[in-house]
């Protein structure tokens, strides 16, 4: 036994922890256009630290996992706990990482580490004139009994990544989005199951004059067409009232419409709202998956299921983007949350053109252009 | 269909006992009794509850006691001196010695450490303290951190289930068992009392004082009482270290483990009484803790303030009594009462504020009947109520009543021991939210067999075999926590399949001191599955929401081996013999996830946290009062996730642990054992090269820290 123990020692130590390196993966489908590429962040589960980030290069075909480490080696702990945004603003790039209480700020072409924001239970980013916008669940307790704490929206210099201002806004704010000069924040109340909040607010970025609509329980998801218009998505409240998307004229700033389609992740490219779903039914004890496109022009449901290619397994659909120039679908799949997703590229034919894997919860995709947009 | 299967077979173990019987072969084989030394504590078969009336006798440091083998399928188990002589703090602690067994310990003396036995998952170890199961309703699984080694006199664990004869229905219905034994009251010739005060003081803020009183009431009945307070701040230190591939470093970081401070406060008091035909003790436990819960160590945040409160209080007695012959019985209850209270103050999180109430009452009748000398009969009915409450919104104060009953039948003929069992289990859920629902679950019937077979009498050898199919019901939050529960849940299935075989041998060597030699050794090789296991998965559209679903299957291969030697030197020099005793563990397991095939980097895995390889070793050298402990465990590679990829690899981590103890006999006056006493003194270094090491992804575990113990025995 000691002999065992001993050799076990010699043959079975622990070796220096080494930095994961990026992995590379080659789709075979290359295209040359003007968007050259995408990063997908990787959310992690929760208390394992491994949000990450990957790339794909269009001109190659290439997906290469986990490259933020090998790029910056030196930055402790890697990226952090949970991804939960990204965009690219400028030259930079912008990763809000939850439960690091952090945005992370690199360089958008060579995820070079910049600088942070520190922001506690940061959620989603939005930019307008250099300046970057970013809600948080973690403002100040506003009712002692339960200890609700109000959600802000801060606002940050892009220069200097100071937190110049702040505003308060709903309990627990989601997605946000700048249509002209108002600020749209989309406020849940995830945390005050089950008085959820069901407001969207309005801040005017010059006078800082606030508002809100009402609209529905549970408010997530919150993006803007070339109309004027603001779509917002409900979770539900996961037992009588189903997940549904709403339609916000901003002239008006009053709700016009409701589709009846269950709405995970949403994506806006042109005429087109296309929506990933799952959603639980304590009737049928199972999930309904749905990939439906709504025309924003006619709020018409075109197809409730873009995903024609029986070959395409997805457990669990939970990021969505759209190639703005070829208009191929990126569905990602978190599968069980703790094992590696995968990435899946639809046509618009509704046949898979290839998928790759990915890191754990694959989540928020960003664009990249040969000429970087402001 | 299994059920079947049972019948067919406790059928013809009916039929080949006969044909025995008709032969003329019936011996009183039940009464052929075992020495066992109890040097051998790693091996031992631990007395079982249900005997030994007239344990007074207790020697010195070889105490031999005379045991019949009323079970198959011996344990592992760990008691007395061996106990203590671990560095170890608490049960958990102790059962990294056993073969077989991973345990998920997430860091410090208040870090919860919970034990999986062969990769089946921690839901299917039932835990009994002092002869009755230790019950949590709400989440299934029991920390057993809580459990402190101060009062316990044997720790031992049981694959498949205890065969002895009397046994109460819930003795069959864990995969995997852990009993847990308090001290009972013995007493020296001609005391009446025992006093031990103890201390124990050590790093991280450690601060262990107990207190432990004996007293003989009559000549019947004793009673003991025994109180224990745990202090610890837990803020140690580690480090976390990166490297680049050329090897350099990338980064190095030190931090201190914040809020892993613990305030425990234990109390027991429990009678003990000795019938003509029977005995009976009662025992009240109250146990109240205030601590921290250390969060995982990301980037950028490092501290927490979550808290937890418990407050543990039970009653439970048992009552044993031989009705006639050939009948005997046991009659336990228990009440428990439970308190939990969670605490997230802070408010850039979720606040949560929620506290749990258990309460639970259970009455067990078990009843042996020998119908003949080689042939018992074991029928037992077990009542369990449970209940839970809370103060979380939409509630539904779920409410279960369960029956078990448990049918048996054992035999034993000189080279042949075997028990064929079932077990069937009713329960009953009743909930109310908006309106009360009734949820049954169907009733399910399972088997077990254990076979032992001696093929020489003269030689102790042995092998044996089992086969055990087995359900855990699915708790309270797996069915009905708020939002996550699924009240269509089905219970999860294991189906165990072990051969062993085992060697022991005592002698003395013909050299001129006369070197006394013991060794044993017992290979298992098993073969499990989990079907229908119970697994949160993504509900909807973000990270907070889950689902529990009954869709894991798992298939478990694996090797567990034990061995162990022990000499006793007489030395020339000296009156006194110098005893070493060296024993090990190693386990190989194979434990793969075959739950989704869609998914190629899953489907296959070895599942979280379950290493390939795992060993541990002890060796003991001990020579008049004077004791040297070293201990070694090691946990191979192993994977947080069924996705064996680089990214969720887990590194090995071994520990070496060492303990220097001396016992100081005081005798004031010659022959008066009232004005003796004994000082028991150690001093332990675990971790002595200070490896950093996780167990649990992102909690970093201690590195080296000391601990002094004395323990003054009057």
């Amino acid at each position: 036994m000691v002999n065992l123990s001993l050799s076990l020692l010699f043959n079975a130590c622990r070796e220096p922890d080494i930095f994961i390196q990026p992995e590379m993966e080659s789709t075979g489908d290359t295209t040359r256009t003007e968007v050259i590429g995408f990063y997908l962040l990787n959310e992690g589960n929760m208390g394992s630290n491994k949000a990450s980030l990957d790339y794909y290069d269009f001109s190659s075909g290439t997906y290469t996992r986990n490259i933020y480490q090998a790029v910056n080696p030196e930055v402790k702990q890697s990226l952090g706990d949970v991804g939960n945004d990204i965009k690219i603003y400028g030259s930079r790039l912008y990763a809000v990482i939850n439960c690091s209480n952090l945005v992370e700020v690199m360089d958008a072409a060579t995820t070079k580490h910049i600088g942070t924001i520190q922001v506690p239970n940061c959620r989603y980013l939005a930019f307008k004139d250099g300046y970057g916008y970013l809600t948080s669940y973690a403002g100040p307790v506003v009712v002692d009994a339960t200890k609700a704490q109000i959600g802000y929206v801060a606002k940050f210099d892009t220069t200097t990544l100071q937190i110049v201002d702040t505003c308060h806004v709903g309990f627990q704010p989601d997605e946000l989005e700048v249509v002209g000069n108002q600020l749209y924040v989309a406020n849940s109340g995830g945390y005050m199951v089950p008085n959820y909040e069901h407001t969207v607010s309005v801040i005017d970025l010059e006078n800082k004059s606030r508002k809100t609509i009402d609209v529905v329980n549970n408010l997530h998801r919150l993006r803007a067409d070339r109309y004027g218009q603001i779509w917002v998505s409900s979770r539900g409240d996961y037992y009588d009232q189903p997940s549904r998307l709403y339609c916000i004229d901003t002239k008006t700033d009053k709700v016009t419409d409701s589709v009846m389609v269950a709405v995970s992740n949403m994506w806006i490219d042109g005429d087109s709202l296309y929506i990933c779903a799952t959603e639980f039914s304590y009737i049928t004890y199972d999930t309904e998956v749905t990939y439906a496109i709504v025309n924003v022009k006619t709020h018409e449901i075109v197809t409730r299921n873009f995903i024609q290619d029986p070959t395409v397994k997805i457990d669990v659909p939970y990021g969505i983007a759209v190639n703005p120039k070829t208009k191929d679908i990126y569905v990602t799949d978190a599968k069980n949350y703790v094992s590696p997703g995968t990435l899946w590229c639809i046509g618009q034919n509704g046949m898979a053109k290839w998928s790759v894997r990915t890191g754990d919860i694959p989540a928020h995709i960003c664009f990249r252009f040969k000429t970087e947009k402001i | 269909m299994s059920s079947f299967v049972f019948y067919i077979l406790s059928l013809s173990l009916c039929r080949l006992a006969a044909t025995r019987r008709t032969l003329g072969w019936s011996q009183r084989i039940i009464c052929v009794c075992l020495f066992i030394i109890c040097v051998h504590p790693i091996w031992a078969i631990p007395e079982p509850e249900s005997d030994s009336i007239s344990r007074f006798c207790t020697l010195d440091e070889v105490t031999i006691v005379a045991k019949k083998q009323t079970g198959v399928i011996p344990a592992q188990s760990l008691d007395g001196e061996r106990l203590q002589e671990l560095s170890a703090h608490s049960v958990a602690d102790a059962m990294r010695y056993f073969s077989g067994v991973q345990i998920k310990d997430f860091g410090g003396v208040g870090g919860i450490k919970t034990v999986d036995i062969r990769s089946m998952g921690s839901h299917h170890v039932g835990v009994f303290y002092d002869g009755i199961e230790v019950g949590n309703a709400q989440n299934g699984t029991v920390d057993l951190g809580k459990f402190s080694l101060e009062n316990i006199e044997s720790v031992s664990l049981y694959n498949g289930q205890k065969t002895e004869s009397l046994q109460s229905a819930k003795d069959f219905g864990s995969a995997g068992t852990i009993y847990i034994r308090t001290r009972r009251p013995t007493f020296e010739h001609g005391k009446k009392y025992n006093v031990i005060v103890g201390m124990k003081a050590g790093s991280f803020g450690l601060a262990n004082p107990s207190l432990l009183y004996e007293q003989k009431l009559s000549e019947s009945v004793s009673l003991n009482m025994n109180v224990e307070y745990t202090y610890a701040t837990g803020r140690y230190p580690f480090t976390i270290k990166k490297h680049l591939p050329n090897g350099s470093v990338a980064w190095d970081t030190t931090g201190y483990r914040q809020n892993g401070d613990v305030n425990a406060f234990r109390a027991e008091a429990g009678l003990f009484g000795y019938l003509p035909h029977g005995k009976w003790h009662i025992k009240g436990y109250y146990y109240q803790s205030n601590k921290g819960i250390p969060r995982a160590i990301i980037r950028n945040v490092w501290t927490s303030s979550q808290r937890q409160w418990d407050r543990n209080a039970f009653v439970q007695g048992a009552f044993q009594y031989r009705v006639g012959r050939r009948w005997e019985m046991q009659i336990s209850a228990k009440y428990a009462n439970d308190k939990m209270r969670y605490l997230n103050p802070d408010t850039t999180l979720m606040y949560i504020d929620n506290t749990f109430l258990q309460q639970e009452v259970y009455i067990s009748w078990a009843n042996q009947v020998e119908l003949f000398d080689w042939w018992n009969l074991t029928l037992s009915g077990d009542y369990i109520y449970n209940t839970l409450s809370s103060n979380m919104a939409n509630f539904v104060y779920p409410i279960r009543h369960t029956a078990l009953v448990a049918a048996a039948t054992s035999f034993h003929y000189k080279w042949i021991q075997a028990q064929a069992s079932v077990l069937g289990n009713f329960v009953q859920d009743r909930i109310s939210n908006h309106q009360s629902t009734t949820n049954n679950q169907k009733p399910c019937f399972t088997p077990a067999v254990f076979l032992s077979y001696q093929p020489l009498l003269k030689e102790q050898w042995f092998i044996r075999a089992f086969y055990k199919q087995i359900f855990r019901m699915p708790t309270f939050n797996d069915l009905y926590y708020t939002d996550v529960g699924n009240i269509a849940l089905k219970p999860e299935e294991t189906k165990q399949y072990d051969v062993s075989l085992e060697y022991s041998k005592q002698f003395t060597l013909h050299d001129a001191q006369g070197t006394k030699i013991g060794l044993h050794a017992k290979v298992d090789g098993y073969f499990n599955q989990v079907k229908n296991k119970i697994v949160a998965i993504p509900k909807g559209n973000s990270q907070y929401r889950w689902m529990m679903m009954n869709i894991g299957y798992v298939e478990i291969r694996g090797v567990d081996v034990n061995a162990g030697l022990d000499f006793t030197f007489p030395l020339s020099t000296t009156s006194f013999p110098l005893h070493l005793k060296v024993s090990g563990n190693y386990t190989y397991q194979k434990a793969q996830d075959f739950t989704d095939s869609n998914n190629p980097i899953t489907y296959g895995g070895q599942i979280a946290y379950i290493p390939w390889h795992s060993c541990s070793a002890l060796a003991n050298l001990k020579w008049n009062g004077l004791s040297f402990n070293y201990s070694f465990i090691y946990v191979g590679e192993r994977y947080h996730n069924s996705a064996n990829i680089p990214a969720n690899y887990e590194q090995p981590w071994y520990t070496h642990d060492v303990a220097l103890g001396y016992l100081f006999k005081i005798r004031p006056a010659k022959n008066k054992v009232n004005t003796s006493f004994d000082i028991d003194t150690s001093l332990e270094i675990n971790n002595i090269f200070n490896q950093q090491y996780d167990i649990i992804l992102n909690y970093p575990m201690p590195g080296i820290n000391g601990k002094f113990i004395v323990k003054f025995i009057i």
